[in-house]
């Protein structure tokens, strides 16, 4: 390349001291802890690898995967979704009621139209949050976890629904080579977000918010518009995983998606973001899914009674809060350093 | 004692007019008169450092400068043309920047997208707060102007928050001053630093003026003051009430001037 002549030389030279390369493996723990996991459930169960549970495995995860990318934008700004569990049941219920219509047979309808209930209920988070001045997101998103969860009651009449269109439920079934198809998905969903978050300049903006928001507002950021669209974008993305669940079933389901914004939150703490703000890559959320999915499928495969699966969750997420504690603790030491030394 | 406490601010009488003056200018809160008539003048190429106790009106009147607040009476001008700012955002667009007391700084991001915020270069234009970031320009414009200050980054792909204050201090200075064309306005700069990195960043402030900018320092150091400002003017109870180029022979008259002590 031409440029690489004019590139700019560092004004010094950077150190590799143990402290940095400690420091860069605890802020790439999630991976650690995957990898860790995988080779354990490997050893454990000779049934882990195969092609047959990879798919289970990716298909129960891109679920999670789904939730959790939305969910991350939302946390980098210093917010949180509880209701996204509930937008999964109220964007399968309303797909069936339109599969049931004259446009029914059209899955691009369809599908279009799920996509839109979550932007719907993610519009009215945002509103109630930022507009509304409501500065408390859990108990506005708990509300509304609620009122979501009830409309979804409320149309399906309690009942569950099956009859959607063949677009949907190759989501949620059909394979791309051995891949399944939801994990294509969500994978592409998960690249687009990747790339949002660190190549534009509104992905920029989310880390800027969620490190000052009125910092950010200073230097000319619309703070309130960013947080906004985190909402937004995080309802989109708990359609997709709505859509996904109704696909695999063929079926919309008022009680479906129940504490599934547990995961949500679950998998992006795993992953290392942290709740107040500002931190977080989508390639360890997608991590933190998968833990919660390996931890799962594994133990699972072990026959081990589900509800120690619970205890082994909530273990791992204690030490990724640790591990965060951690990174903190090395930061300060590199400060006092930079600080201290030259 | 050559020092002479004036009523209104020395405003060259030939050279050309102050990049931002303010003159008679009056702000009240409520009961409280917070701007008396003051006037400042700040010119290309030089540091004003402006002295006062606490509540003697110098974050009003840079706020006032700056399109923070309004005033209820006086002239702002730019470059001797008379100006209205609405807001920051109009101040800013016009060169003035303001580096203020509570950084604005982000602990998380890198110390070169710490530069950057809200002013990220971006391609293709249409895709607008879409765009994407062009970092190679980004990289070069951000080692131009560290360059040009002299502030040293050891590495600016690292988190701000694990960088010194010094080094936090000084990337809040320098982007300031990056994107200040005219003035650069700089609330108690070394206010939370030790004795070494205040030295760092003073020195960064006395490479400023070099880049044709007028610079108005707020400080209660008078030390360092000193050690930077062409001259130093006092304000108490709203209105300038001296100036004098700080000296160590002038120290005790500016003293003096901001606690309003009778001087013979």
């Amino acid at each position: 390349m031409s440029e690489v002549a004019d590139q700019p030389r560092r004004a010094t030279r950077v150190e590799r001291t143990p402290l940095n390369t400690i420091l860069a493996a605890v802020r790439a723990g999630p991976l650690f802890i995957l990898v860790a996991l995988i080779i354990a459930m490997a050893i454990l169960s000779p049934y882990f690898l195969t092609e047959r549970n990879l798919q289970n495995l990716g298909a129960q995860t891109s679920i999670i995967a789904a939730l959790a990318i939305g969910q991350l934008l939302v946390i980098i700004v210093r917010g949180i979704d509880i209701s996204v569990g509930s937008t999964i049941a109220l964007t399968g219920v309303i797909g069936v009621q339109i599969g049931m219509t004259d446009w029914g047979s059209s899955g691009f309808v369809v599908i279009v139209a799920m996509l839109l209930v979550g932007l719907a209920v993610g519009t009215v988070n945002a509103t109630l949050i930022v507009k509304g001045r409501l500065l408390q997101p859990l108990i506005v998103t708990v509300a509304t976890l609620g009122i979501v969860r009830g409309l979804a009651l409320v149309i399906s009449d309690g009942t569950t629904q099956s009859g959607l269109p063949s677009a949907v439920v190759w989501v949620g079934n059909a394979f791309v080579g051995p891949i399944p198809a939801s994990v294509v998905v969500v994978g592409l969903a998960a690249l687009a977000m990747f790339v949002f978050l660190t190549r534009t300049q509104w992905g920029r903006w989310f880390y800027a918010v969620g490190g000052n928001p009125e910092g950010a507002s200073r230097l000319g950021v619309s703070s309130n518009r960013v947080v906004m669209s985190a909402y937004m974008i995080c309802g989109v993305t708990a359609a997709l995983a709505g859509l996904i669940v109704a696909g695999r079933t063929d079926a919309g389901s008022p009680s479906a998606g129940s504490l599934m914004e547990l995961d949500s939150i679950v998998a992006v703490v795993i992953g290392g973001a942290s709740l107040a703000g500002g931190r977080g890559t989508v390639g360890n959320v997608i991590a933190g899914a998968l833990i919660l999915g390996v931890i799962r499928n594994g133990l699972d495969l072990q026959g081990v009674d589900p509800f120690w699966q619970n205890v082994a969750i909530g273990t791992i997420v204690l030490l990724a809060l640790e591990l965060d504690v951690l990174r903190r603790v090395l930061e300060e030491r590199v400060r006092a350093r930079s600080g201290g030394g030259r | 004692m050559s020092a002479e406490a004036t009523d209104m601010p020395k405003v060259a009488a030939d050279g050309p007019p102050p990049v931002l003056a303010v003159s008679e200018a009056r702000k009240s809160f409520g009961a409280v008169h917070a701007l008396n008539g003051a006037s400042l003048a700040v010119h290309a190429g030089e540091i004003v450092a402006l002295l006062g106790d606490n509540g003697a009106g110098k974050s009003t009147l840079i706020k006032a400068m700056t399109g923070v607040h309004r005033l209820d009476s006086g002239q702002l001008t730019v470059d001797g043309e008379e100006v209205v700012f609405h807001s920051p955002a109009d101040s800013r667009r016009r060169g003035i920047e303001t580096v203020f007391q509570d950084l604005a700084v982000f602990d998380n991001l890198p110390a070169r997208a710490n530069f950057f915020v809200g002013r990220e270069r971006v391609a293709p234009s249409w895709l607008g707060r879409l765009g994407f970031l062009r970092e190679r320009e980004m990289t070069r414009e951000w080692q131009r102007y560290v360059d040009d200050l002299e502030v040293v980054i050891p590495d600016p792909d690292q988190p701000l928050g694990v960088m010194s204050g010094g080094q936090r201090q000084a990337i809040a200075v320098a982007r300031a001053a990056a994107f200040a064309d005219r003035v650069l306005i700089l609330d108690e700069p070394t206010a939370a630093l030790g004795v070494r990195e205040s030295g760092q960043v003073l020195e960064l402030v006395k490479r400023l003026p070099a880049r044709g900018i007028g610079v108005i320092l707020i400080s209660h150091n008078l030390e360092h003051v000193a050690r930077v400002a062409d001259r130093a003017v006092v304000l108490r109870r709203g209105r300038i009430v001296g100036e004098a180029v700080p000296t160590a022979e002038n120290h005790e008259l500016l003293v003096s001037l901001i606690v309003g002590a009778q001087y013979a």
